[in-house]
């Protein structure tokens, strides 16, 4: 009896689609306009069609920061997912501690990067830094985390573990909540062991929580900004210098904002490929396992 | 509860394993702490003086002397509460309309939404920066606050929330004659607190930290929030007033969000509970 199939219902969907329209589905296509022109900060600037992303091709400082960026994603988003896991494993329980070791390991994820890389500077630095005063204290001598080309990106990589441990944890532990508890009755009866009841029960239950978290810190981590420029500015010498962070530079250091959009034009089109990638290999697994 | 049971009983090994993970999610937090409770002059190249007296309240005592941090602290405020509020109503009304309505290209629309999930925002950033630099909407609080409400999650989660409601419900409000907008706003919008609530720590969270966004739209330092100031201080560090100030800073900067998040704890993780089902 409601036939409500008429204009009225758009007036609750205006508000939003209005604001989206404007600020982000215009500025999706005009970057891809401008990632085929050559813009500065002054003028309209002129269509050179591929023109920005062949010279993206052959720039090595995109190159490496491309680089960089996968080197630090295959860093953090495989520790972080098994530490992630291992933690929910051995919080899932009812305990009063337990709820005080979750609190723990989530605190530092509501953090903003700022504060986070500001008590990190101070943690990692040689002069001044935690790390630095314990190595004094056993007469070793501090290392350069953060300017030796070698140590940076893992350096960068701890600080982001750090940072961002808690929702894949928390997400794992609402997806091990969900796994029936006679499911491991059953194995307990069987006198499987510990690792038979991980392999054939926990980890099979939360295969797509394990998809969901690596996929998640996937396109976050492709993403990595405020570490890199906030630490080291990229430094020494590019080895810290992440896509985004040159982007940034590119776009608000030098205006050179057609370059800047190819390169932002192409650093979507990797995440979108690497995420569809992973949600098909993941499907693909599943089929040939002939699981849920 | 059952978890004690399924997953057996943890052993030394696991339990020491977790204390020396929870020593070193605290040290660095403890480190801080310690450093801005110290006077600045006596950290000068001896940051381990932190580890023993005297302390002192004296860079906190300056932070409140600074109007500059308490205008961020402002700004923060102000930013996170108005792009809280923009997305619980725009995402209520557009998921209302999702979820209960049926007009011209509804199922367009909402696929042209879902595809914004995909959308990061580095992608768009430059002409965001481009068409609020045409607006003069730079270093304004809506110029902040806008591009955050900007929110396709919000809208889906919202919409995914009111279909679950049953629709005897606006079918009986509507016989008593009630409009469609009296049955959003009294019937339908009063069920849906909880995920509101959900929606808006979530909102506020991401908000307050943001960084990216207003990195690139607040160049005057008025108009900082609480991170692209500290982001500034911390590039000045050698010029400033020296490293117990700063990493005041940076506690003073924590304490409103682990205040939210010790308040709203039980829908953060209510909300993971959904995410991962």
């Amino acid at each position: 009896m409601t036939s409500a199939r008429d204009w009225r219902g758009l007036l609750f969907v205006a508000p939003f689609l209005l604001l989206y329209s404007v600020i982000l589905i215009f500025p999706l296509l005009r970057g891809v306009w401008l990632s085929f022109n050559q813009v500065d900060l002054f003028g309209d600037g002129h269509f050179v069609g591929l023109g920005n992303y062949a010279r993206l091709l052959n720039d090595p400082i995109f190159g490496t920061s491309l680089i960089n960026t996968f080197e630090v994603t295959l860093m953090i988003v495989p520790a972080l997912t098994i530490i992630a896991l291992g933690l929910a494993m051995a919080l899932n329980r009812g305990s009063r501690n337990a709820a005080i070791f979750r609190g723990i390991f989530f605190s530092s994820a509501v953090l903003s990067v700022t504060i986070v890389t500001l008590i990190w500077r101070f943690v990692l630095a040689p002069d001044a830094g935690l790390l630095g005063e314990l190595w004094k204290a056993f007469g070793w001598q501090p290392l350069p985390f953060l300017s030796d080309e070698n140590l940076v990106l893992p350096a960068l990589a701890i600080t982001t573990i750090w940072w961002s441990v808690g929702f894949p944890m928390l997400l794992f532990l609402a997806g091990l909540q969900q796994i029936p508890g006679d499911m491991y009755e059953a194995a307990a009866l069987d006198n499987a062991s510990r690792w038979t009841t991980f392999s054939r029960i926990t980890l099979p239950s939360l295969r797509r929580t394990v998809v969901l978290v690596v996929m998640l810190q996937t396109a976050a981590q492709l993403q990595l900004f405020g570490q890199s420029q906030l630490l080291t500015a990229g430094g020494p010498s590019g080895a810290s210098r992440t896509a985004v962070l040159f982007l940034f530079e590119t776009a608000f250091g030098r205006w050179e904002l057609g370059y800047a959009s190819a390169a932002a034009e192409l650093l979507f089109l990797i995440i979108l490929a690497v995420t569809i990638t992973q949600y098909w290999a993941t499907g693909r697994a599943t089929a040939a396992q002939g699981g849920r | 509860m059952a978890a004690d049971f399924r997953r057996g009983r943890l052993t030394p090994l696991g339990w020491a394993a977790l204390v020396i993970g929870a020593a070193l999610m605290l040290a660095p937090l403890t480190w801080a702490v310690l450093l801005s409770l110290k006077d600045n002059a006596a950290l000068v190249g001896h940051s381990e003086a932190a580890l023993h007296g005297p302390y002192t309240l004296d860079n906190y005592v300056a932070i409140f002397g600074n109007s500059l941090t308490t205008r961020w602290l402002l700004n923060s405020t102000i930013v996170a509460l108005g792009q809280t509020a923009g997305v619980l109503i725009l995402a209520s009304l557009a998921g209302y309309g999702f979820a209960r309505l049926d007009f011209p290209f509804r199922r367009t629309l909402f696929v042209i939404v879902l595809i914004g999930l995909a959308v990061p925002s580095q992608a768009v950033i430059l002409p965001q920066h481009e068409l609020f630099a045409w607006l003069h909407l730079h270093n304004s609080y809506p110029g902040l606050i806008l591009p955050g409400l900007i929110a396709p999650f919000g809208v889906f989660f919202m919409t995914t929330y009111m279909r679950g409601i049953p629709r005897e419900l606006d079918e009986a409000a509507m016989l008593d004659g009630a409009s469609r907008w009296t049955t959003f706003w009294k019937v339908i919008l009063p069920l849906t607190v909880p995920a509101q609530s959900t929606l808006a720590v979530f909102t506020f969270l991401g908000a307050w930290n943001d960084y990216w966004w207003p990195l690139i739209s607040a160049t005057r330092s008025d108009m900082y929030t609480l991170t692209v100031g500290l982001a500034a201080a911390q590039m000045n560090y050698a010029q400033t007033s020296g490293l117990g100030y700063l990493m005041a800073q940076a506690v003073f900067a924590s304490i409103p969000i682990f205040i939210v998040y010790i308040i709203f704890q039980k829908q953060i993780v209510r909300a993971m509970a959904g995410t991962a089902v």
